[in-house]
């Protein structure tokens, strides 16, 4: 294989210009599970959960919308992992999640009873931040009955999908320019740090993503 | 209908920890050998390497490392009375799946459980008085003694290259190290790891405070090591990937590392990946083999005259179950054996938030590195006042800085939004976790049984889990944290937030891996499944081996008793078993 390669690389050019065709050029940007309605949702939302202040850049611009986009149109979405076997009760809260859907049935279905909830309001996103912030404290707190979607196991599942968005390796389409890390100092995927062990000190050095290819070492 | 295969002189259920450890023994023995295992074969290279590995939502997050819990799970309830429901997803422990185990994923934290803690009811007993243990309590003794199994422990320490102090040679105490130790024979096979900048600070508080701090024994290398087996592991550069993963610099300590170069060359070994082992088939009191689903659900009938079970504790214990040997325990009467004294470890931490001038740097860790306090352990402090029994260790064992699962945020914090922000980046780098590690007193309600409704993939009943945390154990979580506490305020951070463990026992946060019990060892055949060889009391030629044979569980962590207890197990059967196979008590 190696030995054909390199022979090739040899006869003609490995990057052909005419190759790839100009046109859209990354899918991050384009949601693949969420609905537009949906979408509008997810990104007031986690808009709320992290905000974009004075520390940092918020949900939305690290990119979590689409992260939790493509979670959801993927194995996890689809209940990877997940034990699916009825009958169906209802636990306690030691039990864990006791709902048959999958994540992506659980947000298509919470989203829905939600919009249709704020409806006279003109939907979430159209709610003040303030009263936004009420609504996702009541979901929170199962104070809001989504009806076949439960009480808090929506939002449970948003937050800490948020979470991971926000501040999982950027080869997941979330935490962009790994801004998250930075802001926290967390170096990513380095894999030395033989040396430093033991100082009181700052790492200084910029982070590292699986998404650039490469393994970091620490200095 | 099974396809009946040719006889095989043994047959390990899981190649896991215990499964290699004995497996080598066994083949080198004589003995063809068959592996079992229900997951993938993997191995440092290609499958843990960089820069792949350090991805917190696959590995720590997702759990790709971890049983698959869409296939098979347990069922929970915290008593009795409850009905018990399947653990969709499992948050509170971690069971591996695939060649290793476990002891892939695992931190490396090495310990040798105390003789106070073998012995635990008659020594309780004879310092305290026959009326301290709670009446509730089913706490008993193994059957065997630290020195009965200190040959055994030194075996594995040097297998998996421990890095430690020795804190009782022979039994000359040595200042800096675990002076509350039973004797040991010799020094561990490699020195302490570098000590990060927040057990530095722990020393000191712990010191000044009077106890006696020393490092915790790891099997993340501090140095090149070449082990028994000829196997060479590397230093560990501290990359903060440990726990849930596996490590791709062959700095920790595992079956692939240290044993299954050797056992998978041999040629009596086979391994077989990807399959689900369903029953340990008996007849005439004697096991003949087992039955087996591989990857495509064809079932097979594997025979074998010595089936050694390693499973996952509490797997161990539903396939006892499954296969109907020992008699089911029944908590209402305290009959049977099979699922008494399932136990679990009550864990607690205290925070200590320091200002911007103290850097932790939390992702430059390893699994197992830290310095911790054994003054509260078992029964090495006076329990005549306190109220309960039992203890546990105290110490900076931070693993890993993470920041998805790590999160340290003074108590009134927000989940959410700018409060939760503004947190996350005042405290991450500038708060040291201190972990408190405790027993578990096994009583009469927490057990394990087969579940009633809840089947597997391939049709079996779930092991359904009963547990509530004793009232012991939460005034002992209490005492214990307190301590943590005192230390913590000595530590000079700017507030020190303590949360000792209550009720009820959820299964919906991260815990700890170490469920014990269920299939416990014992010198007497009515209240135990095992004898102190591991062996099972009413099958002779099935071996039963791992924490599942905790009769309670102690203060430290379990794998250094589990691989002592298979170095036991693999030397009765080699030097009496098949020499005259049969009861071995």
């Amino acid at each position: 294989m190696q030995a054909a390669g390199a022979g090739l690389a040899v006869a003609i050019p490995l990057r052909r210009v005419d190759a790839q065709p100009p046109g859209p050029q990354a899918t991050q940007d384009r949601y693949e599970f969420f609905s537009a309605a949906e979408a509008a949702f997810i990104e007031a939302a986690v808009a709320r959960l992290i905000p974009a202040d004075e520390l940092g850049p918020g949900a939305v611009e690290a990119g979590v919308p689409f992260f939790i986009d493509r979670q959801l149109a993927g194995a996890y979405g689809a209940g990877a992992r997940l034990y699916r076997a009825g009958p169906w009760r209802q636990g306690t809260p030691s039990q864990g999640y006791q709902l048959p859907h999958t994540p992506a049935e659980l947000f298509r279905a919470a989203i829905r009873a939600i919009e249709e909830r704020l409806k006279e309001k003109s939907g979430f996103r159209n709610l003040s931040p303030h009263d936004q912030d009420g609504f996702l404290d009541a979901l929170q707190n199962g104070k809001v009955d989504l009806g076949a979607a439960g009480t808090s196991e929506f939002f449970d599942v948003l937050l800490a999908l948020t979470m991971e968005g926000y501040l999982s390796d950027p080869a997941y389409g979330g935490n962009r320019g790994m801004a998250a890390w930075r802001m926290i100092g967390f170096p990513g995927a380095y894999s030395n740090y033989y040396e430093l062990v033991g100082r009181n000190a700052a790492f200084e050095a910029a982070p590292s993503s699986l998404a650039e290819g490469k393994h970091g070492h620490g200095r | 209908m099974a396809t009946r295969l040719r006889e095989t002189d043994a047959v390990l259920l899981g190649v896991g920890l215990v499964g290699s450890i004995v497996g080598l023994e066994l083949v080198r023995a004589g003995l063809k050998i068959v592996g079992l295992e229900r997951g993938e074969p993997r191995h440092t290279v290609p499958d843990f390497q960089g820069p792949h590995m350090h991805d917190e939502l696959r590995y720590a997050v997702r759990k790709s490392l971890m049983m698959d819990t869409a296939k098979e799970t347990f069922t929970f309830r915290n008593y009795a009375g409850q009905t018990a429901l399947p653990l969709r997803r499992i948050e509170g422990f971690l069971p591996g799946t695939g060649l290793g185990g476990s002891a892939v994923h695992w931190n490396g934290q090495t310990w040798r459980f105390q003789d106070t803690d073998f012995r635990m009811r008659t020594l309780t007993e004879e310092r305290y008085g026959k009326g301290f243990l709670p009446e509730e309590a089913t706490v008993q003794d193994w059957g065997v003694t630290a020195a009965d199994l200190e040959p055994h422990f030194d075996r594995f320490e040097h297998l998996f290259g421990i890095c430690g102090k020795a804190g009782n040679l022979n039994g000359k105490k040595i200042a800096g190290g675990n002076v509350f130790e039973d004797p040991r024979s010799r020094e561990y096979p490699n020195p302490p790891m570098k000590e990060p900048y927040g057990c530095t600070l722990f020393r000191k508080a712990a010191s000044e405070l009077g106890f006696h701090p020393f490092p915790s024994p790891s099997a993340n290398m501090s140095r090149q090591y070449v082990n028994p087996e000829g196997l060479e592991l590397n230093t560990c550069t501290f990359c903060g990937y440990c726990e849930r993963f596996g490590c791709e610099h062959y700095a920790k300590a595992s079956p692939q590392t240290t044993i299954l170069p050797v056992l998978l060359k041999h040629e009596r070994f086979e391994l077989r990946t990807g399959c689900q082992v369903l029953r340990i088939n008996t007849k005439g009191g004697v096991a003949t083999g087992v039955t087996y689903a591989d990857a495509s659900g064809r079932e097979f009938e594997q025979p074998a005259r010595l089936v050694i079970v390693g499973l996952y504790a509490l797997n161990n214990v539903r396939m006892l179950l499954l296969s109907r040997i020992g008699t089911p325990y029944d908590p209402r009467t305290g009959r049977g054996v099979v699922g008494k004294n399932y136990a679990y470890q009550t864990t607690s931490n205290v925070d200590v938030f320091f200002d911007e001038s103290v850097h932790v740097n939390p992702f430059m860790r390893a699994g197992a590195n830290g310095v911790v306090i054994a003054d509260f352990v078992s029964d090495n402090f006076d329990h005549s006042k306190l109220g309960f029994a039992g203890g546990g260790y105290i110490g900076e064992v931070m693993s890993h800085g993470r920041p998805i699962e790590h999160q340290p945020a003074p108590p009134g914090t927000p989940k959410w939004g700018s409060g939760w922000k503004r947190a996350l980046v005042k405290h991450y780098n500038h708060t040291v976790a201190l972990n408190v590690h405790a027993s578990s007193l096994a009583v009469r309600a927490n057990h394990l049984d087969l579940d009633p409704t809840y089947r597997d993939a391939w049709g079996q009943p779930l092991l359904r889990i009963t547990f509530e945390f004793p009232e012991n154990d939460i005034r002992m979580s209490a005492y214990l944290t307190e301590q943590a506490r005192r230390i913590g305020e000595a530590m000079g951070g700017r507030q020190v937030a303590a949360s000792p463990r209550k009720r009820p026992y959820t299964t919906t946060r991260y815990q700890s891996t170490h469920n014990t019990g269920g299939a416990i060892m014992g010198a007497d055949r009515a209240t135990s499944v095992v004898n102190p060889w591991l062996q099972s009391w009413d099958v002779h030629n099935v071996f039963v081996i791992g924490a599942s044979a905790f009769p309670q569980n102690a203060s430290y962590n379990p794998t250094g008793p589990v691989g002592a207890l298979a170095f036991r197990a693999a030397e009765a059967i080699v030097g009496r078993y098949l020499k005259k196979p049969g009861p071995l008590a």
